[in-house]
């Protein structure tokens, strides 16, 4: 490289990024783990989640959408940023019906990993227990709607990757939910197929395929190996468009 | 449905207007009338689903023949609108959020309706009721059970008098109908710079936003106009739902030529040809007035093509109604609603002045802001800055309400002391004063030598008083309703947070609230206002910091004992239980805990 690259400064060290990515995709790419969850590489950053908080000058920016900037002070990986994002996990517990230990997810689940990586060791709020039915109509995919966090990676999904639509957001507060787009609203009378990107897409447990959920046993997962940060480099973002 | 999608196009952008106005001809929005519009918008059913459960006034379900909505601020509670609506349900036979077993009517609350001036109120079929009183009550229930139509009942339950208290620059002199643009037309001649001059005079006058932000209106202004995209967009936020806010219905509905007045000059300045107005949907009622000067603007060479006969000069102005969601008062938010979409706040940047509605570059003001800048156009930035203090300059409408023996709008000199407003205002007593609505700020009695500017206390102009018999913590309590019903839902910390703050408040005037939760309260508080997406979040628990500063006693007088105290009743959810069984004894009750 001719030139060096501009760099600002995360947890005192200097980060290189390439003009047009955020503080998130630059630290990804430099293989420095920020916590987020409704961020993924090949989508535009959504900053929803607010798990990738990070505090730059005093203030609180959501490093997935915060443009990098030459000379930017970064604080991300500090007891207070921490402690904000432990309880932004434990809110997302609470919000919906998360049982680990029965669940088909465990192990692959990036808001386990999430929460075990940020030393959340109980959910501390009252559970809202809300009452989501699960749509079982399709032959192959099963929607559990009781552990969404509502990231719309699938509704991004479905409609820049696979052009379909099939997931929209509906309502508002803690009425917000997920709808599958059909006329009965079941996802069997949808357009998805089970190789669309919308169906590997779910960082949680709510789009399932059907038959394989034990094909791997639980202990020997995605993280149960390694902790989530110690895998950053594999969500390293693809380059800006145009580079 | 079709006449809606006549009028309003086959755009995606006009799902919502489409959606309200089949809704105002059917009363609800059945599942056929849903997949027609999803066809001929050619948006997904989804997406039409998804966006009619976000709207509060956009129902999927059966609405009763009447639809009665009581306004819920905090205003409307301390003028006794919580036993109107009691008695009323039981005249009628519907709990609050119900239809009638025959469909006759539905009953429910809202968000303030813009009528803490005239609390408390309420909205039938859309129309407002101010004042319910018993008397106004029953009568109402009279008119339902009658069957009378609407348009039969007595006219003078619907009328509204403005209470202009204090009027200064911008109320107590109207403006002649195109009179600033004229003069925002003979700036750009003296000088020679065209629309230049305008902005020139914005910025010179110091025009800070009114919708409470406080932005510099000439800034956002130059900054939209020197983008290389047209056509470039102004949109007036008449979307006044911050609870104990009134001023706009004000100005819409008797200073609506300076409202166009002012929006038409920034369209000059910044090279608009598109114009919206997005009105809040409980100002409905106010549209038809609007219109109706919109086509005199029309007729008298104000609006449209080649304005007061200046070649190239062209803009014209539509109006969106809002379908009852506070969060679209926020600009980004509002932008999207416009676009017939959820009203989610963007992610910024870009800026909306850079890329605003369908992506080009927009200027979003308050109807007061606009109003502000037809007269500096007219008078001069000089004569503006002549009121106020150096770094608030001008004049602020201010809506007072609550114990006030004479609430209304009274329009200062930005820097008046909270004093001097309660003093005019007739009220006594007063031992807080909510400045701002529930997002704003809680003013105690030590406080009240504190002004109204820029620089003290930023407002959007609710004053709402409380006298020594109103309970703070109940006032927050609401306020944490409030903004638990209106999160739009995107981010976690708000989503999640407004919940949990409004489930804690519910918990502590149960008796079963710690010390411990006060703590929660704090530290979940803080949180929102840190990592919240939007300013709804950010300002959502400072109504409880506030009164747990100002009025910690009137929260720890409801503590139990213990440091910490369990939300879930034991022997409470055995309710369900005894009910079902007929049994009360006291064996089918658990013994107190020691």
């Amino acid at each position: 490289m001719s030139e060096p690259r501009p760099t600002f400064q995360l947890d005192g060290t200097e980060c290189p990024f390439t003009p047009g990515q955020t503080v998130l995709q630059a630290a990804l790419a430099a293989g420095r783990h920020i916590p987020h969850l409704c961020y993924h590489p090949e989508f535009k950053p959504h900053g929803s989640c607010k798990l990738c908080t990070v505090k730059v000058g005093g203030w609180h920016a959501t490093s997935c959408t915060l443009p990098a900037k030459e000379g930017l002070v970064v604080e991300s990986d500090t007891e207070e940023v921490n402690a904000e994002r432990r309880m932004l996990v434990q809110l997302l517990f609470v919000e919906g019906n998360h049982f680990c230990p029965s669940c088909e997810k465990s192990g692959n689940c990036k808001l386990q990993a999430t929460a075990y990586e940020l030393g959340m060791t109980s959910p501390r709020f009252d559970h809202f227990f809300p009452d989501r039915p699960v749509d079982a109509s399709h032959p192959d995919l099963l929607l559990d709607f009781n552990r969404c966090i509502l990231c719309e990676l699938c509704v991004r999904a479905s409609a820049e990757v696979d052009g379909k639509q099939v997931f929209a957001l509906a309502g508002r507060g803690m009425g917000k939910h997920l709808v599958v787009n059909s006329p009965s609203g079941l996802l069997r009378d949808s357009a998805i197929a089970a190789s669309d990107k919308a169906a590997e897409v779910c960082p949680v447990g709510v789009i399932l395929r059907k038959r394989v959920g034990f094909s791997t046993p639980v202990g020997q997962r995605r993280f149960d190996e390694r902790p989530i940060s110690a895998q950053a480099a594999e969500y390293a973002p693809r380059p800006p468009q145009g580079d | 449905m079709q006449t809606a999608v006549d009028a309003w196009g086959r755009e995606p952008t006009q799902l919502l207007q489409v959606l309200r106005e089949t809704q105002e001809s059917l009363g609800y929005l059945p599942p056929g009338a849903l997949e027609r519009v999803s066809d001929a918008l050619g948006v997904s059913i989804a997406r039409v689903r998804g966006v009619v459960a976000f709207y509060s006034f956009l129902h999927a379900e059966p609405q009763g023949e009447y639809r009665v909505l009581f306004s819920d601020n905090v205003t409307d509670r301390m003028r006794g609108s919580a036993d109107r609506l009691r008695e009323l349900g039981q005249r009628l036979w519907v709990e609050p959020g119900k239809v009638s077993e025959d469909g006759l009517v539905s009953l429910g609350r809202t968000s303030s309706v813009g009528l803490d001036d005239h609390a408390p109120g309420l909205l039938v079929n859309g129309r407002p009721v101010p004042e319910v009183d018993a008397a106004r009550a029953t009568l109402l229930g009279d008119l339902i059970l009658g069957r009378v139509p609407l348009a039969e009942w007595p006219p003078e339950l619907f009328v509204i008098e403005d209470q202009v208290r204090r009027a200064d620059v911008m109320l107590t002199d109207p403006i002649r109908p195109g009179e600033a643009i004229l003069a925002a037309l003979a700036r750009g001649e003296a000088d020679g710079t065209g629309p230049q001059a305008t902005l020139e005079e914005i910025k010179s006058a110091r025009l800070l936003g009114r919708g409470g932000a406080g932005f510099t209106t000439g800034v956002k202004w130059e900054s939209c106009s020197r983008q290389p995209v047209t056509p470039r967009v102004v949109v007036c936020n008449a979307d006044e739902g911050e609870p104990g806010t009134f001023k706009d219905r004000l100005l819409l509905g008797r200073y609506a030529d300076l409202v166009f007045e002012g929006m038409t000059v920034a369209a000059w300045g910044i090279g608009a040809t598109l114009g919206f107005v997005y009105l809040r949907g409980e100002y409905r009622y106010l549209l038809d007035a609007l219109r109706q000067t919109l086509e005199r603007r029309r007729r008298d060479g104000l609006l449209g093509r080649s304005i007061c006969g200046r070649e190239g000069f062209d803009f014209d102005v539509q109006i969106h109604v809002g379908a009852g969601s506070y969060v679209c008062g926020e600009a980004s938010a509002l932008v999207e609603s416009l676009e017939g979409k959820r009203g989610i706040p963007r992610n910024r940047p870009p800026r909306l002045a850079e890329k605003g509605y369908l992506g080009l570059p927009t200027v979003v003001n308050n109807v007061e802001s606009y109003c502000a800048a037809a007269l500096i156009v007219l008078r001069g930035a000089d004569e503006f800055r002549s009121r106020g203090t150096p770094r608030s300059s001008g004049t602020k409408l201010l809506s007072v309400s609550g114990d006030c023996a004479r609430p209304g709008v009274y329009e200062y000199p930005f820097g008046v002391t909270v004093r001097q407003v309660l003093e005019d205002s007739g009220a006594a007593g007063t031992i807080a004063v909510q400045a701002g609505g529930p997002s704003g700020t809680c003013l105690g009695q030590d406080e009240f030598d504190r002004r109204i500017a820029f620089e003290d206390i930023e407002t959007g102009g609710a004053f709402i008083v409380f006298d020594g018999s109103r309970d703070m913590f109940e006032v927050a309590r609401h306020f944490a309703h409030f903004f638990a019903e209106e999160s739009c839902g995107f981010c976690t910390p708000c989503r999640v947070g407004t919940s949990l703050l409004r489930n804690l408040m519910d918990k502590i005037r149960d008796g079963k609230g710690s010390q411990h939760d006060l703590l929660t309260i704090e530290e979940l508080g803080r949180l929102l206002g840190k990592a919240s997406h939007c300013g709804l979040g950010e300002s959502a628990s400072k109504p409880l910091l506030g009164t747990l500063r100002r009025f910690r006693p009137a929260y720890e007088r409801r503590l139990g004992s213990s440091a910490v105290e369990p939300a879930f009743d034991l022997d409470g959810a055995l309710a369900r239980a005894r009910r079902m069984t007929g049994r009360d004894d006291p064996g089918a009750h658990l013994e107190e805990a020691p």
